[in-house]
This record gives structure tokens, sequence and C-alpha cells, in this order.
């Protein structure tokens, strides 16, 4: 049952990174880069740009929020936080959904940031229906914080945590990130339907979430 | 071999540690350990590095589970059952360096729904802290994070309290004001259970002496408390 300590998480979350500014920032960045690098290696105009700039998008985010997933439990685990929480009643399936929701408020907030460099240096017009971007980026980015927050847990007692969690995270994105990429350049192109890929991406969404949730009891209280 | 625990006949017990061991991989952190915790009383676990002490006080949080053995608490229960009423403080703060002491603890303290906990104010000034201190936690002295620290075990008034190392990084009149704080907890008939190097410092409050040596039981020896 999910009570106020949901909230509770959630605005020590918010709190803690509107002063440290760690996740943002370092996710800004580093989406910013490969941004223009792609731009500056694959010199998109007109068409070819529309067809690449979904996979780019879905790219430089999955890239940058790798950052911050790890970010997210390093302070936790840092002064034994994480400890002191597992002494609380509270169950934690609200720490991790709270988690999910901070990381994705904040890949969503980078996203923001990007979008006008990103329709810039791209040069985009869109030839679909602008709307459904709005709803395949929000179920995209939380695909990518559903799992990488869950992945990142499991791997946070490992010495690896940095190199682990995308080599358990990518492969295990690849379905969600295909219909992400697939629905943001029918949206782009206007050439097909994306409402396939929107479904693919809601159920990928519904899964993961579940199964995460019923799972994490068992990550946070593991040795 | 096997540590007994003095005799607790015919009383309450608060903690029961059974033929507790636990491995880590091939090394044994605890063998045969076996102890009684009765309420009210203070418990002062002694021992080198490495001796045991972390790790039985973090099987006794719950926050480990003995590879041999068994743990009750307050009954028949699992620790990880009882988890509102024992609190476990470590050598590290285990707060947050980005938040202030006051919100530190009100964070801790919704964690705890249906408890009756003190107030965060109140947790503070018990430990000696300016509640209105506007700083974060990450500047404040190592003394003054081991007192939020406190602060923090403390809020939710439990009745089984374990403290790693609590006088660490504490001036000698800090440490004493801890004791005296202690016994205070002690003598509403709570446990507390507190390893420590700095034996003379624990003796006014310690009604028993433990001292483990490589994972056993090398003695259990009551003390001499100040009433």
């Amino acid at each position: 049952m999910i009570t106020s300590a949901l909230w509770t998480h959630l605005i020590k979350d918010l709190r803690i990174e509107w002063r440290s500014k760690e996740a943002i920032n370092s996710m800004l960045f580093f989406a910013l880069l490969v941004v223009v690098l792609f731009s500056l290696a694959f010199d998109p105009r007109g068409a070819f740009a529309r067809e690449i700039a979904g996979g780019v998008l879905s790219v430089a985010t999955m890239f940058a929020s790798v950052s911050a997933l790890n970010q997210a439990w390093a302070r936790e685990i840092r002064h034994q936080v994480l400890d002191a929480q597992r002494m609380t009643p509270a169950p934690g399936a609200e720490l991790y959904l709270a988690k999910v929701l901070a990381n994705f408020l904040f890949v969503t907030i980078v996203q923001v940031l990007l979008a006008p460099v990103f329709l810039v240096m791209y040069n985009l017009s869109v030839q679909g229906q602008a709307w459904e971007l709005a709803v395949v980026l929000p179920l995209g980015t939380w695909a990518l914080v559903a799992n990488g927050t869950f992945f990142a847990a499991l791997s946070i007692r490992s010495r690896n945590r940095e190199l682990l969690l995308p080599l358990i995270l990518f492969p295990i994105f690849v379905p969600a990130l295909l219909a992400m990429v697939q629905a943001t350049t029918a949206i782009l192109t206007g050439e097909s339907d994306p409402t396939l890929w929107i479904k693919l991406l809601v159920g990928y969404d519904i899964i993961f979430t579940t199964v995460s949730l019923l799972l994490f009891d068992v990550i946070l209280h593991a040795e | 071999m096997t540590a007994q625990a003095p005799a607790t006949a015919g009383k309450a017990v608060c903690a029961r540690v059974e033929q507790v061991s636990k491995l880590f991989g091939s090394f044994a952190a605890l063998r045969q350990i076996s102890v009684d915790l009765t309420p009210g009383r203070c418990y002062v676990l002694l021992g080198e590095n490495g001796a045991g002490k972390s790790t039985l006080l973090r099987i006794l949080a719950g926050l480990l589970r003995p590879t041999h053995g068994s743990v009750k608490v307050f009954g028949d229960f699992e620790p990880q059952q009882m988890r509102e009423r024992i609190a476990y403080m470590s050598h590290a703060p285990m707060l947050y360096d980005e938040l202030t002491g006051q919100e530190n603890l009100r964070y801790f303290a919704s964690l705890y729904p249906g408890r009756h906990c003190l107030s965060p104010e109140e947790a503070l000034k018990q430990v000696g802290l300016d509640p209105d201190l506007n700083r974060p936690l990450g500047q404040y002295s190592q003394g003054m994070r081991q007192r939020a620290s406190l602060a923090r075990v403390l809020m939710p008034v439990p009745e089984l309290l374990l403290l790693d190392e609590p006088f660490s990084n504490m001036d000698i009149e800090s440490a004493r004001q801890m004791v005296s704080m202690l016994a205070g907890f002690r003598r509403a008939d709570r446990t507390i259970v507190l390893t420590t190097h700095q034996r003379e410092l624990a003796a006014p409050i310690a009604d028993w002496v433990l001292t483990l040596h490589a994972g056993r039981v090398a003695s259990f020896e009551p003390g001499s408390p100040m009433q």
C-alpha cells in the first residue's frame, strides 16, 4: 500500500537535488555533448535529420541518465543512510517509487532543456502529430528510469557498479529503446503510425514497474 | 567453543542470541555466540578490531542474518519484524550531508507512521544541538554529526538501542554528557548495547561487559554501574 512515506522520500530527493544539482548538471552536459557530437559526425539535414533524430535523442537520454541513476543510490550508501532506512518500518517499495519519480523528473527536465538545442542543431520540423511526442517521450523515459533505478539498486553494493549498471540495464531496455526510437521517428517523419510502438511502451512500463515494485524489498534487504 | 550468557531465568528477555555464527565467505566473524539481553540493562561490548562487535550489533538490528543460529527479540520475533522498536547507530552518521539536522530528523520521523516519536526539535535538544541551526549536516563537526546521529536513534523511542562506537570523534565532556543521557534512557527500562574501545567512558552505565575475541565470547562479566 502506498502511504505518505512515498512523498517523504520524494520531497527529500528533490530537496537534495535542488541543493546539490549533481544529477541534472551531469546529465545535461553529457546529453548536450552526445547531441553535438552526433550532429557533427552525421551532418544531419532535412529528411535524414528526421530519420536519425529519434535514435540520437533516445541514446543521449539513455547514456546521460546512467550517471544520475548511479548517483541516486550512491547518495543513500554514503554514510550508510540506506541502513537507517532499512531499520524503519516504511515499505521499501515506496522508497523505490519515490526514486523513480525523482529520476523521471530529473531526466524530463534535461529533455526539456535539451529540446531547443536539439531542434536547432538538427534543423527539425515535425511532419506527423507533434503532440504524440508528449506521450512517447515520457513513456520511454519512464521505462528507462523504472528499470534503471531498480538495477542501480541491485548493483549498488558492487565495486564495479558504474560499469555493471549499463551492462545490465541496456540489454533489458532494448525493447523500450526500439519502441521509443521507432515511435519518435514515425512522428517526426509522418510516414507511419506510431500507435503500435506506443502500446508496446505502455505494456513494457506496466510490466517492468510492477515486477520492480514487487521485488524491490528483496533487493533492499539483501546482504 | 560456546560462550554461555549469564542466567536470566525468571526474567523477561529483550533479545535472545542462540548459537549465532556469521560467515563472510570463509571468514568467521562470529562463532557460536549465545547471549540473553534483559530489559533496562546496558551491555558494553569490548574487543579488538575485527572481534565481531559490529557484526553482532548488525545481526541484532536485523541488518544481517546469522549464517547459523537464531536471534529473537521481544519474545519470539525476528529483528526484521520489530524494526520500529529497535534503533541502530553506526559509526557513520547515517544522515544526509545536504540536509540540516532538523530536516534529516523530520525525514526519518515521517518513516515511523503510527509510532509515537519525539519531535525532531526535542530529540536535537536532548543531545545538546540547536534545532534551529540552519546549516547542512556536511558542515557540522564530527562530534556534532555524532550527536545528530544519536538524536536520530533516540527519536523513535526504541526499546532496544544499539550503538556502534558512540563515543568516537567526541571530546571527553561530550562523551560524558552522552553517557548521562543514556543512563536516563536505561532507567526507562530500555535496553542498550554499545560497542566501544573506551571502556572507562561506558563504565558508569555498564551493567554487563561482554568481551569478544576472534568472534567468540572471551568473557561476560557484571559491570559496576552508578545508580
